[in-house]
């Protein structure tokens, strides 16, 4: 072992631009990863080593420190090269990820160096983050462990899809080949379903060198590659540049008022001026007018540049915006779920409010429901109640404002957030979602006309419930915002609970499986209820498409309080008009359950109202609505509306 | 003029920035610590990118020990006058007081007096939140293990065996009164990427940086240049002129200069990719033991 110290003396420093002409492979991003001892730390050692990167003031210290702190004999201990922290010298252990960089003439890396130790499996994942390879690590002698298996879903699950199966300490087992096969070939069984585009299994001996930088004489039987010269020439890197553009707008640059520019690093796609862009959140659009740098405005700029883009509207943009392309949109949407890492020793609390941060955009986000855990030696699913340090769970959040994402495996960037413990400030957890839950994802919400303390105003009238029902677009919330209009016009006390806006706060947790549309409907009958009590004319306006529930509610107010009222457009006309492109996306199979297309809805067979039939304008159906009330005594006749409110 | 940056410097630029914008819209009062070496050239560089055609906005921050070469200190003023950045030097005055010197008291004395405490004066006195450092974690095998964003205690102490976990690009930048964040926007650099990027981009660099004839003494192995007479020459000592770079830049007695000829960037980009020495090799600071940056740091060196 000490010859070869001798022979390495010459250490230097190469670039890959040296000695070649052609434009090198990108660097490398990789991590060691795998069970503790199984050699992570002594591998990257060994591998700076061999390339000659190790000065030798550092050499000197390295053969002091192994005399000291080694865990080899009388042999240089190569993992103290990289387990720089106190405690991990004492205790011969690597507790936090170290950063090597390494450049060998073919190609530049950058290392990262993990802990095997359960306790410090986020320190892993914060290393997997920024990694597109890995190399997992296997004892010859133990093979898969439970920390290989949670490390190798973690890789998984973080998106890397190249892994070198590094079988390592094959020394101890005397180079045998039918040891190595079997550990293959358990390693590919269990992988089977996390979706590794490659899986390249290498005997190696990190202490002693076999396969790392050459070709091992000691195992003939190995037909691959050594690790070193795959690693140089392995091909990993997706085309970011490809994708739809997302800018999520990290600072706005407003050094005097000519100029407002909006300084960000461009996630995904390129960007050109006179490209339209759409501010996510708001739907408000626009077109690139510059693409500003220091050395003179760019003609284009594409994913993973830091650049400052100028507009050629005044628009409303701040940090955490997403500018986006606007033919292909992210979503928008305050529920979705994810998947969930647990980096803190305090416990997950479903229900509690962290913070999340995601690109450039920090809000408050509550677990509203955790679904299952993962099992990390079968990646099967365990019923749960909370999550501890190191857990994967997948789970639903609500965020207290809309946020604009992309689904994690569609854009690491805009698909991945952190949770933040609000009380200590500590990164609680990684996530990446997996996808909106459509009840958020395609609500557009209704701006109400009239404000809470306008419809505070006492006057005489009696308390009501109209309940408008009917098909998706059919006019419900039209109508009734121009009856709501009226009424408040009369000075009356109404309010208006609308089947857009009542699903982005009471009912948030919901979707719109059967069971879930019963338990809205209960919810907001429950509330009319209460707001009857309070001597309110309310308005309801929800698809409703069960008769049952309509009756339930009716029979949970007082005779003769509850008003239905039919919007009868056929179907036909909704598909027409179809305002928020819904019925394009239900009738593709995009969205499932929606009324109409593949749920029923249950017509009403007595309701108190018809409208919209027969061409019936809204502004007429108001009218007659508002006639109705007036003749059923619920308001005073002082002011007949006419037949038409247009009018 | 525009320079030709290679797609590893690009993405090591763009994460730089990345990294500086993140700071200024998360932290009330950010603060770039400016120690004149080259790193500090870069970092202060890409700052101008960053946030151009606005300046950075924040101030430079100089921790003087008052034992730097005066070609640095003359350097640093006319940097802060080219950049058109606010510049603020702080000296622990009581550490002067006491005559505490690299000289009188020895290095490590000298270093956690001056520098350290220097330091956490200054970051209290502005009350800063947050303050760049252009440390890379290829210097060190601590540096190595240090996050981005480095959390710091209302001590200003580091540590090292509860980090923040650091994910993707997104940073946790929450802190609490009284707490800070040490920001290193250059950690994923190599001292030749530095060289390269300095070479590309035509970076100002202080000219020690580059071989010429200078005064020197040995001593102990080093080469330790004679900047003013503050030096007490040993029995027998005569300075002696010899054509001399540095390639790391403390104060004056604690720097040991390296014989060089190379007197341009392509020759130390040459020379370095040649050296077998690492870089904190000239830092006399660092010898004492092993452990020692892990210390210094917990103790909130930078
Ligand atoms: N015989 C033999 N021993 C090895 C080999 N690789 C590593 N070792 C020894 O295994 C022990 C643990 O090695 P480390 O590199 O510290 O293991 P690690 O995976 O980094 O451990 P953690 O980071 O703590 O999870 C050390 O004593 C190494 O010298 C090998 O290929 N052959
Ligand atoms: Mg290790």
């Amino acid at each position: 072992m000490l010859e070869s110290v001798a022979a390495a003396s010459s250490h230097g420093l190469s670039t890959p631009t040296e000695t070649s002409d052609a434009a090198p492979p990108p660097t490398l991003r990789l991590l060691t990863c795998g069970s503790v001892d199984d050699g992570k730390s002594t591998l990257i050692g060994r591998l700076l080593f061999e390339q000659s990167l190790i000065f030798d003031d550092h050499f000197a210290a390295l053969e002091r420190d192994s005399k000291r702190h080694g865990t080899t004999g009388d042999d240089i201990d190569f993992a103290l090269l990289v387990d720089g922290l106190e405690a991990e010298r004492e205790q011969g252990i690597t507790i936090d990820v170290a950063y090597r960089y390494v450049s060998t003439p073919r190609r530049a890396f950058i290392i990262a160096d993990t802990p095997g130790h359960e306790q410090y499996t986020r320190n892993m994942a914060t290393a997997a983050s920024s990694a597109s390879l890995a190399i997992l690590l296997v004892d010859a002698r133990k093979g898969l462990l439970t920390q290989t298996c949670r490390h190798a879903a973690i890789v998984s699950l973080i998106g890397i899809r190249h892994v070198v199966l590094a079988v390592n300490k094959i020394d101890l087992t005397g180079f045998d080949e039918a040891g190595f096969n079997k550990i293959v070939a358990d390693f590919k069984a269990f992988a089977a379903t996390l979706g590794f585009a490659s899986i390249t299994p290498i005997p190696i001996s990190a202490r002693h060198g076999d396969n790392v930088s050459e070709k091992s004489a000691n195992t003939p039987w190995h037909k691959g590659p050594a690790l070193l010269s795959f690693l140089e020439t392995v091909e990993v890197e997706e085309d970011q540049s490809a994708k739809p553009f997302r800018f999520p707008v990290q600072w706005v640059n407003r050094p005097h008022l000519d100029f407002r520019g909006f300084a960000g690093t461009i996630a995904s796609g390129t960007v050109r001026p006179g490209d339209e862009i759409v501010v996510a959140g708001s739907g408000k659009t626009s077109k690139v007018a510059r693409i500003v740098a220091a050395d003179g405005d760019l003609a284009s700029a594409g994913a993973g540049e830091a650049v400052t883009l100028t507009l050629a509207d005044e628009l409303d943009i701040a940090r955490g915006d997403l500018l986006s392309d606007a033919k292909s949109r992210p979503d928008v949407s305050d529920q979705f779920a994810a998947h969930l890492i647990w980096m803190s020793e305090d416990k997950l609390m479903p229900g509690r409010s962290y913070l999340l941060k995601s690109g450039a955009k920090t809000v408050p986000v509550t677990v509203t429901e955790l679904k299952h855990r993962i099992d990390v030696n079968t990646l099967g699913q365990l019923p749960a109640r909370t999550l501890s340090l190191n857990e994967v769970g997948v789970c639903n959040l609500a965020t207290a404002s809309p946020i604009a994402f992309d689904p994690y495996a569609d854009n690491h960037t805009t698909g991945s957030f952190i949770l933040i413990d609000r009380a200590t400030n500590a990164t609680a957890a990684a996530g990446l979602v997996s996808f909106g839950l459509r009840r958020a994802t395609n609500i557009h919400r209704h701006g109400l006309s009239i404000g809470k303390l306008d419809r505070a105003r006492l006057n005489n009238q009696k308390p009501a419930v109209l309940w408008f029902t009917g098909l998706s677009g059919s006019g419900k919330s039209t109508i009734s915002n121009l009856v709501e209009s009226w009424l408040f016009a009369h000075g009356l006390r109404t309010v208006l609970l609308d089947g857009d806006n009542i699903r982005h706060g009471l009912n948030k947790n919901l979707g719109f499986t059967e069971v879930d549309r019963v338990e809205n409907i209960r919810r907001v009958g429950e509330v009319a209820k209460l707001m009857t009590d309070a001597g309110l004319i309310v308005l309801c306006s929800f698809i409703s498409p069960f008769a049952a529930e309509r009756q339930l509610v009716r029979d949970l107010l007082d005779d003769g309080e509850f008003l239905e009222v039919f919007v009868d457009t056929p179907i036909e006309e909704c598909i027409a008009r179809d305002p928020k492109g819904l019925y394009k996306k239900a009738i593709a199979g995009e969205i499932k359950n929606f009324t109409g297309v593949d749920q029923r809805y249950e017509a009403p067979l007595n309701p108190e109202m018809i409208v919209a039939r027969d061409g019936q304008t809204p502004q007429q159906a108001a009218a007659a609505i508002v006639k109705e009330l007036i003749r059923r005594g619920f308001i005073d006749s002082f002011a007949d509306p006419g037949d038409d409110f247009s009018i | 003029m525009k320079s030709i940056l290679s797609p590893h410097l690009l993405r090591l630029e763009a994460e730089a920035i990345f990294i500086m914008r993140e700071v200024v819209a998360e932290f009330e009062r950010p603060v770039m610590l400016y120690s004149i070496g080259k790193d500090s050239g870069v970092m202060l560089h890409i700052a101008q990118k960053a946030f151009f055609p606005a300046k950075p906005p924040f101030p430079l921050l100089h921790v003087d020990t008052t034992w730097k070469f005066q070609e640095m200190i003359a350097f640093r003023d006319q940097t802060a006058a080219r950049v058109g950045m606010e510049l603020l030097v702080h000296i622990n005055e009581d550490g002067v007081r006491r005559g505490v010197s690299p000289v009188a008291s020895g290095s490590s004395v000298h270093t956690q007096v001056m520098k350290t405490e220097g330091l956490r004066q200054a970051l209290d006195k502005w009350k800063f939140d947050a303050a760049f450092g252009g440390a890379r974690r290829d210097e060190e095998k601590s540096r190595a293990k240090e996050r981005i964003f480095s959390h710091r205690s209302t001590a200003h102490a580091w540590d090292p065996r509860n980090q923040r976990p650091e994910l993707w690009n997104i940073f946790n930048t929450r802190i609490k009164p009284g707490e800070s964040m040490r920001v290193f926007p250059l950690s994923n650099w190599t001292e030749i990427d530095v060289w390269d990027y300095i070479a590309a981009e035509e970076v100002p660099i202080v000219p020690l940086y580059l071989a010429k004839e200078r005064p020197v003494v040995e001593r102990g192995g080093a080469l330790i240049m004679v900047d003013d007479d503050r030096l007490p020459l040993l029995p027998g000592e005569t300075p002696r002129m010899e054509k001399v770079r540095f390639r790391t830049l403390g104060c004056y007695p604690l720097t040991g200069a390296m014989r060089s000829e190379a007197s341009t960037l392509p020759e130390i980009l040459a020379e370095m990719r040649a050296s077998t020495m690492s870089e904190r090799e000239g830092r006399l600071i660092d010898h004492d033991e092993s452990g020692s940056m892990e210390k210094k740091k917990r103790e909130g060196y930078f």
